[in-house]
């Protein structure tokens, strides 16, 4: 089956992401493909490369990172919800006149409509959030 | 169709189990999946609304989540277990899938 | 041939305290562009979003509200509250936003977008969704 995921909440302040990497992980050792994992309102903090957890933790960020490029999974952050929280790619940050940017290896910022587009793709699409 | 409502939180902190049984169909499915698996525990005040749920609807709780927060002993007789590779197997075996929130 | 599916908003949350109620709604306006069947469901504390003369100055956040006013004008029309919720807030319809659509099958006669549902109804509803989203 096509699987598609929604992820609603940040690195360490909810386990939606932990689940939801848990989720996508068992979906692509039973043979499922995911279409695309989608990051919403505080979902899209789980893209910064800038997080530096405790070495005894698990490091939520590199951990999807890590999955992406394994399986070559498209891991979006909508654009919206990222320019209100601070999610830069060297696009926004051009755009936007920052003058940085921390997206996360594996992540791509774009809109809501690859979400719609994930909705519509796919045989599944199964939220985590709080 | 049939579907799969997932609850990730505590039906002590939030109303989303409350919800989701007044909101799903007979023969439908629940998964209790992160804080959402202390509804599947005996001897709470919310105990028997989850029995009485359990007659017309399957109820599941991710076993990872229960063994987490060390209450293995306490979950409900009827309240199958499973694991992620169960969770993404519910996904796919029900028509369509809702998450309380 | 492009593929149609039934896409269900499910709003439980009130709004300004958190962010949800307002990102919820620019998923649905994005998504409109989208012409697959879309319908919206307010239920618990989400039945606050629709309550009328919002006046969020003192808070200094934008007031979205009149946003839901033109949901209608982007054909997101089917618009179900859940009569159970309503109570047990306290409220009745004349406390919400009366949002409309217009049919340009009836002359752009225009038509309420809401309709107050019960729970049984509303999870006949939700159960016959393709892909649900919840907030």
């Amino acid at each position: 089956m096509k699987l598609s995921i929604q992820v609603n909440e940040g690195p360490f302040q909810h386990q939606a992401s932990d689940t939801a990497y848990f989720f996508t992980k068992a979906a692509l050792d039973a043979g499922h493909e995911i279409f695309r994992v989608f990051f919403y309102h505080d979902g899209v903090q789980n893209g910064t490369r800038y997080t530096t957890p405790p070495q005894d933790d698990r490091n939520v960020v590199n951990r999807w990172s890590e999955l992406a490029e394994a399986h070559k999974l498209d891991l979006v952050i909508c654009v919206a919800a990222a320019q209100r929280r601070g999610i830069v790619d060297e696009g926004e940050q051009e755009r936007n006149g920052k003058d940085g940017n921390n997206i996360a290896d594996g992540f791509r910022i774009s809109g809501l409509g690859q979400l719609i587009e994930a909705g519509i793709q796919s045989d599944r699409l199964v939220v985590f959030g709080d | 169709m049939t579907m799969l409502h997932t609850v990730n939180k505590s039906p002590f902190e939030k109303d989303s189990l409350n919800s989701c049984l007044r909101l799903s169909k007979d023969g439908s499915s629940i998964i209790l999946i992160e804080d959402g698996i202390y509804a599947a525990l005996e001897g709470t005040v919310i105990s028997d609304s989850v029995k009485d749920a359990m007659k017309t609807k399957k109820v599941y709780a991710l076993q990872d989540d229960i063994n987490a927060r060390g209450v293995k002993g306490k979950v409900m007789d009827g309240v199958e277990l499973v694991d992620y590779a169960g969770f993404v197997t519910l996904v796919t075996e029900h028509d369509n899938v809702q998450s309380w929130v | 041939m492009s593929t149609t599916k039934k896409f269900l908003y499910v709003n439980r949350r009130a709004p300004y305290g958190t962010i949800y109620a307002w990102e919820s709604l620019e998923v649905i306006l994005i998504g409109a562009a989208f012409e697959q069947d879309v319908a919206l469901a307010f239920v618990d504390d989400g039945v606050y979003q629709l309550t009328k003369g919002h006046d969020t100055a003192g808070i200094g956040m934008k007031n979205f509200s009149p946003t839901y006013a033109a949901l209608g004008d982007f054909e997101v029309n089917k618009i179900y509250i859940e009569k159970e919720s309503l109570e047990a807030r306290g409220l009745t319809l004349d406390d919400l936003q009366h949002l409309v659509w217009e049919d340009e099958d009836e002359d752009w006669a225009e038509k309420d977008s809401i309709k107050v549902v019960t729970s049984a109804e509303l999870a006949d509803l939700m159960g016959e969704q393709d892909v649900v989203l919840s907030f």
